[in-house]
């Protein structure tokens, strides 16, 4: 085809423009010095040594890696119990269930965090400044993702075809859901867990609005770093890249031996613009 | 009945997650954002960001770079996206992978990455330096150019990985199909690939704009509070070093939120018109 060296170069240009920070990070955070010269005058391992050794690099590390493992598991848990429950019993509710779920697209973070202030931060609640509040609030900020990956792998499974066949077979409901349903999920639930988790290894504005210096998550201490020694900076950045691309290649790897079983599930139910518009709705 | 009540009790911690978390605190912004200091109800917030000069000029800041942001990350996404859509299976997978990759690359981390390619020692800077070109002579990257720089950055990835979808509904048997029926390239797209493609795009472009809207990481990474925008004054407000005035930010929240959802409303009603003709 003759279009096919343009899209070729198109697509080369548009990769090493995405992948120019990370490589200039990385280059940056390999360099001695580099201050007048074209390319450093020396390369050193001495920032990433640096960083190794700074207990409250890990500390933060640690905490961001807790709060998110808290939230995400919160909210898959209230989910996953709440969306059961409506498919089972109350089918009619699946709309509402919907709308509630996608709502906290429409209100940005930041706003969200003045009410949340105004709410936590008195004399009779006070969770603001510790990760309670933290736990709370990103468990609803993922709730759209959660929710669309625990509907979506429930319809892709036939979950009520599923449930009734093993009733049939005498099982009670809650039985049904537990060894046969859920285990089913087990590959849409971890999709949508990685991407909650990697949403939320990004969040800054509501952990500093909320919290800030008093529990110093990864973000919070890469803010306050980023007015010292760039060439450290640029290290821990390029810690952070990795584990962002560690998660996207492992979520990538989940997706893509069951996108195409899920697609032709779906196709059968609805037309592609119908799944490309609730695609959209969720991303 | 008794399986009943123990049916509604699994529907408790998500009644309480949202009620905590999202509805009373989103509450709370609309009822404070009516009231005094003392609780007594007011209009003057409102009155305030839309007379006050330097809060219209938050808004207005903030439009623009949305605006601004989100078009030329669309037209950006919908070449290269189309691009990629026609590469083969493996570089297709590639190129899938880096735009996946990199859409999550955004807030302090990406602000300070564009300071290593773009600051005052950024590599580009000194490259171009030595070179002896003032390619970069009048570029401040912590400035309004320096940060639609940035925004423009995060926003490509992200439409990407939206739109691709969308290229993958137009395969080539329908272009063949439309050739076969005498169709030149141009009817194909005029027939089928534009209408095909165009609620996508246009899903794709609000959702951009409501993204610009919010991020407030990079901004206040990058320009910190030197730059007048709508989350960077919201923040100000209610955690600032001068003074906080919490019914004033809620005020600024409601009129973020409001403006977010206008745009996704928008977007909705375009959608539903846009079927319509299609059918």
């Amino acid at each position: 085809m003759k279009g096919t060296k343009w899209h070729i170069i198109v697509s080369v240009v548009l990769a090493i423009y995405l992948v120019l920070p990370l490589v200039g990070t990385l280059l940056y955070s390999l360099a001695g010095e580099w201050s007048t010269t074209i390319l450093p005058k020396s390369w050193t391992f001495e920032w990433y040594i640096q960083l190794f050794q700074d207990d409250r690099f890990f500390q933060a590390l640690g905490r961001t890696v807790f709060v998110i493992a808290v939230a995400v598991i919160l909210s898959i848990a209230v989910i996953l119990l709440a969306t059961i429950t409506i498919v089972l019993y109350f089918p009619k509710w699946e709309g509402a269930l919907k709308t509630i779920a996608l709502l906290p697209y429409s209100v940005p973070g930041v706003a969200l965090a003045v009410g949340l202030i105004n709410l936590y931060a008195n004399d009779v609640v006070n969770i603001a400044g510790t990760p309670w509040i933290l736990f709370g609030i990103y468990a609803i900020i993922i709730m759209p993702f959660v929710y669309q990956g625990i509907r979506n792998s429930l319809y892709t499974i036939n979950a009520r075809d599923m449930i009734q066949a093993a009733e049939l077979l005498g099982a009670s409901k809650l039985q049904a859901v537990i060894t046969v349903v859920l285990p089913n999920m087990k590959k849409g639930i971890f999709s949508a867990a990685f991407l909650a988790i990697s949403m939320l290894f990004g969040e800054f504005a509501l952990a500093n609005l909320l919290v800030g210096g008093r529990f110093e998550t990864l973000q919070i201490y890469l803010y306050q770093q980023l007015s010292k020694n760039g060439h450290l900076t640029s290290a821990i950045v390029i810690c952070y890249y990795t584990i962002i691309v560690w998660i996207t290649l492992f979520l990538l790897y989940l997706q893509s031996p069951k996108r195409q079983k899920q697609t032709r599930a779906i196709k059968q139910e609805m037309p592609i613009s119908a799944m490309q518009n609730a695609n959209l709705e969720g991303e | 009945m008794k399986r009943s009540w123990k049916v509604w009790l699994c529907l408790i911690p998500l009644t309480l997650l949202v009620l905590g978390f999202l509805l009373f605190p989103t509450l709370n912004m609309v009822i404070s954002s009516f009231q005094t200091d003392d609780g007594r109800f007011t209009l003057t917030h409102y009155q305030e960001l839309f007379t006050d000069a330097y809060y219209l000029q938050s808004i207005s800041n903030s439009l623009k770079i949305s605006l601004l942001s989100a078009t030329v990350a669309i037209v950006i996404a919908v070449i290269g996206g189309y691009s990629i859509s026609q590469l083969a299976e493996r570089s297709n997978k590639w190129m899938t992978t880096i735009s996946n990759m990199t859409s999550y690359f955004e807030g302090i981390p990406l602000a300070f990455s564009f300071i290593v390619l773009l600051g005052n020692n950024g590599l580009f800077t000194l490259l171009f330096n030595q070179l002896g070109l003032d390619v970069f002579g009048n570029f401040d990257l912590y400035s309004w150019v320096g940060l639609v720089v940035v925004y423009i950055y995060f926003q490509i990835p992200f439409a990407i990985i939206l739109l691709l979808p969308t290229y993958q509904a137009i395969n080539n048997e329908w272009r063949y199909a439309s050739n076969l029926l005498g169709g030149t390239g141009w009817t194909f797209w005029r027939k089928v690939g534009i209408p095909l493609l165009f609620p996508g795009v246009i899903g794709t472009y609000t959702i951009l704009i409501a993204n610009a809207l919010g991020a407030f990481a990079t901004a206040n990474a990058l320009v910190g509070s030197t730059y007048n925008l709508m989350p960077i004054q919201i923040a100000s407000l209610i955690s600032g070093d001068v003074f906080l005035q919490p019914n004033l930010a809620s005020a600024f929240g409601v009129l973020l939120a409001f403006i977010m959802i206008a745009a996704l409303w928008l977007n909705s009603k375009i959608m539903k018109k846009v079927r319509r003709d299609l059918r």
